[in-house]
């Protein structure tokens, strides 16, 4: 009864997204501003049925109604509740329901916090989003419906993905799928802007908070998709190149470049076409990373759907979708006038070249990712692109990049004086360049240049974000009204960018300083590596909630003092027989030590004989993470800025009257 | 210089400037391209001795031996040929005997294949996509029955 509850709400919501699409779309047309106000209760009704629909999943998740082949193929009664939870989204058809959802989150949202928009543009973007919704409720219900009944019913169902059985698996889907989907306001915003032909300062002040908002998701999905990589699939590394990581990490690149250029948009009303392309394109990205994660055409952990109706649906609806949106824009984005001047040496000049960088960026990991796939359909061969390529292009290109974070705040809008930057940020680059040679010379008495190189771009962004935050507090006179006085759109711009320079700063040290050994080990044997010295406790058998478990001890010591005793473990999932390494780590500030069980090697037996092992040691790893939360933080408090939340009310009022006049 | 020029020249030069990356992504793009292969392609002897490649097979069943450390040797099949594999490390969670596996490595003159990377990322039918696809035949069944997996595999709905 309830999963045929759940199907015949993702029905009604296809027809009432419908709805949401053509009679808005009517309105704006004909000016009707009855059928304009459609859109808002159409939206928040669709919204309703398909949280329904979501609510169906997860309910015959938890009652283990085997009868769904959704469920039966992806859960076990011994599986534990919250995995039972998250199992909803842990295949092909949960997922995809779980980006519908969150796509009526969005929507919801901008027709709840959005009234105060002028109704034209309201009604076009929840119509939109409309289209959106409807591609994928069309898509969920043709070819991949999570509903499905199994007939037999099996008596027991085949358990989730042991890979996916993980805290970090608990949250980095929604978290990244709100960012994903997040990026659909953004573009439904530039459709309604090239529709309505008005594109001005008020345009970007209600598109900026949603499009950091998005960001921010992304950001925080992408950082818990590496911790989750590091701790899970134990290898040590915290980011892979992978097909999946680059899907989402393009749409990044280009949300982060439209970011900064929303900025110019709505501070000098410059390269409003190039915005507006930057919304389509970040959310192309996102619908193209979504075809490459579920059509199965890449080699993957995430990939799971191979069925060729799927991505050649999917492939179908991004040409559509883009197509059309090109096809507005070429027609449209002329009408979008500049005003005013550029010059190169000004806030807005650099700005441009961030997104050139980040664009190109952008494109790389395309090209890298997209030529074998386009090789392969070619009949040409099976190639691959290793991680080789993507360091090497990204390297040069991000330099530069962090260069100009360490300009941002100083370089002032339109024209800006040499002189007066250079005298500004003497200082920080004196201060950055001293850090970078002390630093790896104090911790590991070595600094190639490599490291100096690297270092010096982290404590340049890290030194010049605290130098603006310094500065906006000196202006006023005592310490704590000037603390309180600073801007939370400053203080996010500058916690963002702190964050990149912490997040270089690990980076730099991880890929220099970390130390990897593979090594056989027999029980009570130990080993040195870097200072400390690992000894292999042995191995135990263990019996978990669904799997069986080899669990070692291993007890590091640093200079004769017992600094952890860990335990890594091999785990055997009993319904899919799926074996899984699940890492130890101890990990302090400034470095982490990580111990993987590998495997046994002695026929004797796996809890007397010697084991296979991997030990690492990797200073300021946590730093590529604290540089990720840094920067969700930064967008978060720049989302709230009080400028978005007081000045929209007057906004509309003024663009609503310049409509009429 | 007058506006247009201005323009002219900043659109020079940031067409130069995309050339630049673009050359430097196409050079790092051909260095790091590996292609893949299967015993019976190095065996034909048409890729040089040492060229960094991926190898995909599937593990013949009793092949595996285990050496000094963390030394290990197999041999890798396709449905014509085998190759004598050398490993030292750690073998993925996922890696069994009768099951395929991607290799990334070169071949040395010995006829040996040294790998340096072992994958064993697989669907549901114990094969990596590529592997499968290397050793489909016109029913769309793999060739060689003997060597397909020895785990159950169970039928998919």
């Amino acid at each position: 009864m309830i999963p045929e509850l759940g199907h015949f709400a993702l029905i009604l919501a296809l027809g009432v997204a419908l709805i949401q699409v053509l009679v808005p779309a009517y309105g704006v047309w004909k000016r009707d501003a009855r059928a304009m106000a459609v859109a808002t209760s159409a939206a928040q009704t669709q919204a309703l049925l398909v949280f329904i629909s979501f609510g169906c999943l997860m309910a015959s998740f938890i009652n283990l109604d085997f009868s769904v082949a959704y469920v039966a193929a992806n859960s076990n009664s011994e599986l534990p509740m919250i995995y039972r939870i998250t199992a909803v989204w842990g295949a092909h058809e949960g997922s995809l329901l779980l980006w519908v959802a969150i796509l009526a989150g969005w929507t919801l949202a901008v027709s709840v916090f959005n009234r105060r928009l002028p109704a034209d543009i309201t009604a076009t973007a929840l119509s939109v989003l409309g289209v959106v919704s409807v591609g994928f409720l069309l898509f969920m219900l043709l070819t991949s419906n999570p509903f499905d009944r199994l007939f037999p019913v099996p008596q027991d169902g085949k358990d989730l993905n042991p890979l996916l059985q993980d805290p970090g698996m608990v949250i980095h889907p929604p978290m990244l799928y709100m960012g994903y989907v997040g990026f659909s306001v953004a573009f439904a915003f530039a459709i309604a802007a090239l529709v309505s032909g008005r594109l001005d300062a008020a345009w970007a002040r209600w598109t900026r908070p949603w499009t950091t908002t998005a960001w921010l998701f992304m950001t925080l999905g992408i950082t818990l998709g590496s911790w989750w990589a590091y701790h899970v699939l134990g290898w040590g590394g915290w980011w892979f190149w992978d097909p999946v990581e680059n899907a989402s990490f393009m749409p990044w690149l280009v949300g982060t470049a439209l970011i900064h250029s929303l900025a110019v948009t709505e501070k000098r009303g410059l390269l409003k076409s190039w915005t507006v392309l930057l919304a389509i394109l970040a959310f192309g990205l996102s619908l193209l990373g979504t075809f490459l994660v579920r059509s199965g055409v890449i080699v993957s952990v995430h990939a799971f759907a191979s069925d060729p109706a799927r991505g050649v649906f999917i492939l179908g609806f991004l040409t559509t979708v883009l197509g059309a949106s090109f096809l507005l824009y070429a027609w449209r984005a002329p009408k979008l006038v500049s005003e005013g001047e550029m010059t190169l040496f000004s806030r807005e000049g650099l700005l441009l070249i961030n997104n050139v960088f980040l664009v190109v960026a952008s494109a790389s990991v395309l090209l890298g990712t997209l030529y074998p796939l386009v090789v392969d359909a070619l009949k040409l061969g099976k190639i691959s692109v290793g991680p080789p390529y993507f360091n090497a292009v990204f390297i040069p290109l991000f330099a530069p990049l962090l260069l100009m974070v360490g300009l941002a705040a100083t370089v002032s809008w339109k024209r800006a004086k040499a002189g007066e930057v250079i005298r500004h940020l003497r200082a920080p680059f004196i201060i950055a360049l001293i850090a970078a040679i002390a630093v790896p010379l104090l911790i590991h008495e070595r600094a190639p240049v490599a490291v100096i190189a690297g270092g010096f771009l982290g404590f340049w962004a890290i030194v010049t974000a605290l130098q603006e935050i310094w500065r906006r507090i000196r202006a006023k006179t005592g310490f704590v009204s000037g603390l309180v006085g600073v801007p939370r759109g400053v203080w996010g711009m500058s916690l963002a960018h702190l964050g990149l320079g912490v997040w270089a700063l690990g980076v730099t040290f991880v890929s220099s300083f970390s130390v990897e050994k593979d090594v056989r080990l027999a029980p009570g044997q130990s080993i040195d590596l870097s200072g400390y010295e690992f000894r292999f406790e042995g191995v135990e058998p263990r019996t978990g909630p669904n799997y069986d478990s080899d669990f070692g001890t291993v007890t590091i010591e640093h200079s004769g003092e017992v600094v952890a005793t860990v335990h890594p473990e091999k785990r055997l999932f009993r319904a899919t027989q799926q074996m899984m390494t699940e890492a130890a780590v101890d990990h302090t500030p400034f470095r982490d030590i990580y111990v993987a069980l590998g495997e046994p090697l002695d026929a004797q037996g796996a809890h007397t004989g010697d084991w296979a092992l991997r030990l690492y040691y990797k200073p300021m790893m946590r730093l590529v993470w604290l540089g990720g939360a840094l920067m969700v933080l930064g967008g978060l408090l720049a989302a709230t800025d009080r400028r978005y939340r007081l000045s929209r009310a007057a906004e509309s009022r003024v663009a609503s009257n310049s409509v009429v006049a | 210089m007058t506006k247009r020029q201005k323009r002219m020249a900043a659109i020079a030069a940031l067409l130069v400037g995309l050339g630049l990356a673009a050359a430097l992504g196409f050079t790092a793009f051909r260095k790091n391209m590996m292609y893949f292969y299967t015993p019976s392609d190095l065996l034909a002897g048409t890729t040089p001795v040492g060229a960094k490649l991926r190898l995909g097979g599937l593990v013949e069943r009793g092949s595996v031996k285990r050496g000094e450390g963390l030394r290990v040797d197999f041999i890798l099949a396709d449905c014509v040929h085998n190759l004598p594999v050398h490993y030292e490390g750690i073998l993925p969670d996922l890696f069994r005997e009768g099951q395929g596996v991607v290799a990334t490595g070169s071949l040395q003159a010995n006829g040996t294949f040294a790998a340096d990377e072992i994958l064993a990322k697989h669907d549901e039918n114990y094969m990596p996509p590529q592997v499968a696809e290397a050793l489909k035949v016109q029913d769309g069944k793999h060739a060689c029955a003997p060597f397909k997996s020895v785990m159950p595999t169970e039928a998919k709905k």
